[in-house]
């Protein structure tokens, strides 16, 4: 096993030992914990071993240490902190809240996403404390019609049996269970009727998780249907079924599209990364002499690409710090050399200035040429 | 689905005649509808009407996943680096700055970086890209190998660039003279070249002003 590999073994296990301890000391030394439920605690305790191992793994590509590093740094930077806290609940909400930027993308997209990411959120807020005995109902001493919520072994609050909210809580997975699948069928007639996804997508990274999705809310549904209306017609089976596809799924939690619930949030540290970089020292092209991202991020790119391996060094300093625009220049400026020659005179000879000129957009307009003020900086005005 | 192996990009920029057909056509594009992947540029438009029309050259070693942090860029087995996949790419920009030929661009209120993808719903059908179709020039050609040996006799296909110290090879092919015998397109030695087209501009100038001196 090489250095990357233990540090993440490491880190795997050493979560999912806290993971365990946390049962022990949520469910007061299992006094809480629902046997019945002990496949459920295996399957977190491995995916909660495999999705830290996957995630230490990531940290520690080039690029991306060198992001979980900044990120942590300008978000901490004294001067800055008190705007960056401000930031940060702004950006999840927008972001993580409302999906706002998957809305933007499509509304389909936007509703489907964010149909089956709050089923989701609910369903695991009630599910993981109850599996692992964080919570659990008691009848209050001496009246049987109402129950008391305990969390981490700690009375909550109380309520009636028959009440709406004992209704609502008892029912949460139920509501759960409608959101991801009205959000799984969004998702899988966008799948099965735009062309662009159709020619993209796998099934194991686009279709697996949705299938899986599916059967777990159905499954859960069912057993609500058996012990409703058929008195418990069935029960076993189902709960055995709800059982594997459940595990099945939290297994499947490391591997494939789901890990983006765990990577996603780095988005938040590159956005703050950005801010620094608009605030700070601008990379000046050494083509065309024009600004097109910050000094720091073409830094950290020399730093990330010599790591990997790449050889961007020219005799004059280092190809990256060339922009886009002219890059895309150069490219066919080289081709033109091979069929016409090298220029007679380059600009220095020529007299003129030695910053070469600025190539323009055939059309500048959005979504033609740059698709935003952002790219608008990258390929510069 | 895949692109067909006997099937293959050529570019000769030498030909483009800024027409935009590509840029059009492109947006109509089913993976990345209403956004046009392709870049357009006049190299020097006060002196030349040289263009530059670019392409994803689709990397045999891709840079821009190479260092995308989120791991959102993957390369397909028949060799098309595929655009940021959506749930994973954080808009870094780290692949917009460092793709050698300046192809991604960002979609920042989407938090997505875009390129082109080889107009993928159709090349892994055996259909040409929107741009190849569209363009009248044919400096952008999708077809066999026979196919372009046969139509531009004078021309040969090459797939090796240099940045600095660095080589890259692509799936796609830029055109260039057999005359050349270049083993490698050095596009860092490029970087004082002036457009084509300035002296021409100042032979015309030239000319009418010996021209009236004549009369």
């Amino acid at each position: 096993m090489n250095k990357e590999t233990i540090k993440a073994t490491a880190w795997g296990l050493s979560v999912a030992l806290v993971v365990a301890a946390l049962i022990l000391a949520g469910s007061r030394n299992l006094s809480h914990f629902d046997a019945a439920l002990v496949g459920y605690t295996f399957a977190v305790l491995f995916a909660a071993f495999a999705i830290t191992y996957r995630y230490a793994m990531w940290l520690q590509r080039p690029p991306t240490a060198i992001y979980w590093k900044r990120g942590w740094q300008v978000f901490f930077r004294p001067r800055h902190l008190a705007l960056n806290i401000v930031n940060w609940f702004k950006r999840v909400t927008s972001e993580f809240v409302l999906n706002a930027f998957i809305f933007r993308r499509g509304r389909a997209r936007g509703g489907a996403h964010s149909l089956i990411m709050w089923g989701c959120v609910i369903a695991t807020a009630i599910t993981f404390p109850l599996t692992f005995g964080w919570i659990h109902f008691e009848t209050l001493p001496g009246d049987l019609t109402w129950y008391r919520a305990y969390v981490f072994g700690f009375p909550a609050f109380s309520f009636p049996l028959e009440s709406w909210m004992a209704f609502l809580i008892f029912h949460g997975l139920v509501w759960a269970s409608f959101l991801v699948i009205a959000g799984v069928m969004l998702a899988m007639r966008r799948r099965m009727r735009d062309h662009g996804a159709v020619a993209l997508q796998q099934f194991g990274e686009d279709f697996l998780p949705l299938i899986l999705l599916f059967a777990v809310s159905i499954t859960g549904l069912m057993l609500t249907a058996s012990y409703t209306w058929m008195k418990g017609y069935a029960y076993d089976f189902l709960a055995i079924l709800h059982a594997i596809t459940v595990i099945f799924t939290l297994l499947w939690l490391p591997f494939g599209k789901f890990f983006h619930i765990f990577q996603r949030p780095a988005q938040l540290g590159v956005s703050f990364y950005k801010d620094v970089g608009a605030r700070e020292e601008l990379a000046l092209c050494r083509r065309c002499g024009q600004a097109f991202t910050s000094r720091l991020h073409v830094e950290d790119l020399i730093q990330v690409e010599k790591q990997l391996g790449y050889k961007y060094e020219m005799e004059d300093g280092h190809y990256q710090w060339i922009c886009p625009r002219c890059r895309r220049a150069m490219l066919v400026l080289a081709q033109g050399r091979l069929w016409e020659g090298p220029s007679s005179t380059d600009a220095t000879e020529a007299g003129v200035s030695s910053v070469m000129p600025q190539s323009s957009f055939g059309n500048p307009q959005t979504d033609f040429g740059p698709l935003g003020e952002e790219d608008r900086t990258n390929f510069h005005p | 689905m895949s692109v067909p192996e006997n099937m293959e990009f050529f570019i000769d920029p030498a030909r483009c005649i800024g027409c935009q057909a590509c840029v059009q056509a492109c947006s109509e594009c089913d993976t990345h509808k209403g956004h046009s992947m392709i870049h357009l540029e006049y190299v020097d438009r006060a002196h030349s009407v040289q263009t530059a029309p670019v392409v994803c050259m689709h990397c045999d070693s891709p840079t821009c996943a190479e260092v995308c942090p989120a791991d959102a860029i993957k390369r397909t087995e028949d060799g098309v680096v595929q655009t940021a996949r959506k749930p994973r790419c954080i808009a870094c920009n780290n692949c917009v700055l460092a793709c050698p030929f300046g192809v991604p661009k960002m979609k920042t209120d989407f938090k997505l970086m875009m390129k082109c993808d080889m107009c993928y719903d159709r090349t892994s059908a055996g259909k040409k890209p929107m741009c190849a179709t569209v363009c009248p020039s044919q400096a952008l050609f999708f077809g066999t190998r026979e196919q372009i040996e046969r139509l531009r006799p004078r021309s040969t296909p090459n797939n090796r660039f240099w940045f600095g110290a660095q080589t890259i090879t692509t799936k796609v092919n830029m055109m260039v003279p057999k005359t050349a015998q270049a083993q490698y397109i050095d596009v860092t030695a490029a970087m004082s070249e002036r457009a084509i087209g300035k002296e021409i501009t100042l032979n015309i100038l030239t000319d009418a002003m010996y021209t009236g001196e004549e009369e």
